[in-house]
């Protein structure tokens, strides 16, 4: 049984209280996208096994949309975080990276960044 | 060494030599460096596109390579229900492909796979479903598929151990196909893996694909535990570990992976001779050779790769199921496990070539793969010897999903198969 925390009101959820909403983050293609951006962002999944960030709904708690991050071979959830973020949080990197050290976050990091 | 041919005589023979000169049905050979086809998933589908490669094409220069043992992935996991009533054109075509390569396999392949036409039922239990089956009747009659609406006493004729009254879930009808049955799933993949070994392929188990090289757009090799073998064309065919592998050759698929439940109960006597599928209490049942209920469940809703599934849908699927069917309330449970099944948007297969060069893919059959089997490697193999696909597999290309040309089975497909 799957249990999510969900970030606005703190309740655990078990998964019969949730509706998932896919694969989180993914970049809406704007006005000027090719046919082939179009098609990846409506199609293509990266279909992780592994470290999964995904959407959920917490349909009949409170009814919001967040985000969780979930490995979809162990079922080890690494953390929830709010639907409005660009990534996942600093501690729920540190939770996968715990679990899986081979994974590396596919978006640039803080400390990157700030030498970039 | 070809095998010597099963028959009535062999069994004769070996009876009065207590049975020792029966040998192995298939070879472990070490894989060699190179191939001109290796196919990657010793499954059902991986092992029948070996087998029409080398029957219908004339190439048997081919090796299948699996990461575990034969046919123990969604092959040995099914609920071994095999139809082909589905509403779409091209879907009809493949799948009733599929089911008359299934009338004669075990004559074709020497090799008993117990096909067994019983007859399926699909019981309409909403008014939804009641139109949306009616709908499929007419669609298979317009196709040349047999197929048949029955109303609520003749469901009960067939299965007298239903209840059709509800309260909850009325039976209000079927869609009943006469030719539906079932097979042994095992002996399928084992029968294939027979066949191909006979024509000097290679099945190659325990041998897991770490990696797909590739010089200038074209494939070029395969690294494995095995080490490196070299090869032509690529064939993926791999189920719900596709989006893996062809990350490994460089492209994305439409397809996510979920897991897929079954159980099974304890054996009882012959109660039931038909297969009959309830899509909307997300259940189906079929009674095995030996006794015991097979029932399918539903699919997870969420991405996972655990073999195993979310325990609510046990509930979910055995409280439906013991209002249809009030006898198995008593019944115990033996085993339950979950298959990784790969869902497309449309839960139609994708059996196309893929921005690589000489790598096709075979894949996104979902919940339902093993009634395609025979079709699937039919069709694959066509795709793989001549390049480009035949008419079986020509609306099933990757290229649909760019194109809006989807070939929506959710009706027929959405849950049960």
């Amino acid at each position: 049984m799957l249990i999510l925390t969900c970030p606005y009101c703190g309740v655990k959820a078990e998964e019969t209280e949730l509706s998932p909403g896919g694969e989180a983050h993914l970049k809406r293609i704007g006005p000027d996208g090719t046919a082939a951006d179009f098609e990846a962002y409506l199609f293509a999944r990266k279909n992780i096994k592994g470290v999964h960030f995904e959407r959920w709904r917490h349909a009949y708690g409170c009814g919001k949309w967040f985000l969780a991050a979930r490995d979809t071979h162990t079922m080890q959830v690494y953390g929830t975080y709010k639907a409005q973020t660009a990534h996942a949080t600093d501690e729920i990197v540190a939770n996968a990276r715990q679990a899986r050290p081979e994974w590396v976050p596919d978006w640039p990091q803080a400390s990157e960044a700030v030498v970039g | 060494m070809p095998s010597r041919r099963y028959s009535v005589f062999a069994i004769a023979r070996e009876a009065l030599r207590q049975h020792r000169g029966w040998t192995r049905a298939w070879t472990s050979p070490e894989p060699r460096d190179r191939y001109k086809v290796v196919i990657v998933g010793a499954g059902g589908h991986g092992l029948a596109t070996a087998y029409y490669l080398g029957k219908n094409h004339g190439i048997t220069d081919v090796a299948v390579i699996e990461k575990g043992w034969l046919g123990g992935g969604n092959t040995g996991r099914n609920t071994t229900i095999i139809r082909s009533n589905y509403l779409q054109d091209p879907s009809a075509a493949i799948y009733d492909k599929a089911l008359k390569l299934y009338e004669t396999l075990s004559q074709d392949l020497n090799y008993n796979v117990m096909f067994s036409p019983r007859g399926l039922i699909m019981l309409a239990q909403t008014e939804h479903e009641v139109r949306g089956y009616r709908r499929t009747v007419h669609a298979n009659a317009l196709q040349g598929v047999a197929t048949e609406w029955i109303e609520p006493a003749r469901v009960k004729d067939l299965v007298p151990i239903i209840n059709i009254d509800g309260p909850r879930y009325p039976v209000l009808g079927g869609l009943y196909q006469a030719r539906g049955g079932t097979a042994r799933h095992d002996a399928v993949a084992w029968g294939y893996a027979r066949a191909c070994s006979d024509m000097g392929m290679h099945v190659i188990q325990n041998c897991e694909v770490t990696g797909v090289e590739t010089a200038g757009g074209q494939v070029r090799a395969v690294n494995t535990a095995k080490g490196r073998i070299g090869c032509d064309k690529l064939a993926l065919v791999v189920a719900g570990h596709s989006s893996q592998l062809a990350e490994m050759a460089g492209f994305r698929l439409p397809i996510e992976s979920v897991p897929l439940q079954a159980m099974v109960s304890e054996p009882v006597k012959p109660c039931m001779d038909v297969v009959v599928m309830a899509n909307t209490v997300h259940g189906y049942m079929s009674q095995s050779d030996k006794g015991e209920m097979v029932i399918g469940g539903g699919t997870d809703s969420h991405n996972a790769f655990t073999q195993r599934g979310s325990w609510h849908h046990v509930e979910e699927t055995v409280r439906a199921l013991v209002e249809t069917f009030p006898m198995i309330s008593r019944l115990k449970m033996l085993r339950q496990w979950g298959g990784i099944v790969d869902m497309t948007g449309d839960r139609s297969p994708i059996l196309s070539a893929t921005p690589v060069g000489g790598v096709f893919v075979n894949c996104g059959w979902g919940t339902g793969g093993f009634k395609a089997i025979p079709g699937s490697g039919w069709a694959m193999a066509e795709l793989v010897a001549q390049g480009r696909p035949g008419p079986l597999a020509a609306a099933f290309g990757l290229n649909r999903f760019r194109e809006g040309r989807f070939i929506d089975e959710s009706v027929a497909a959405g849950v049960a198969h």
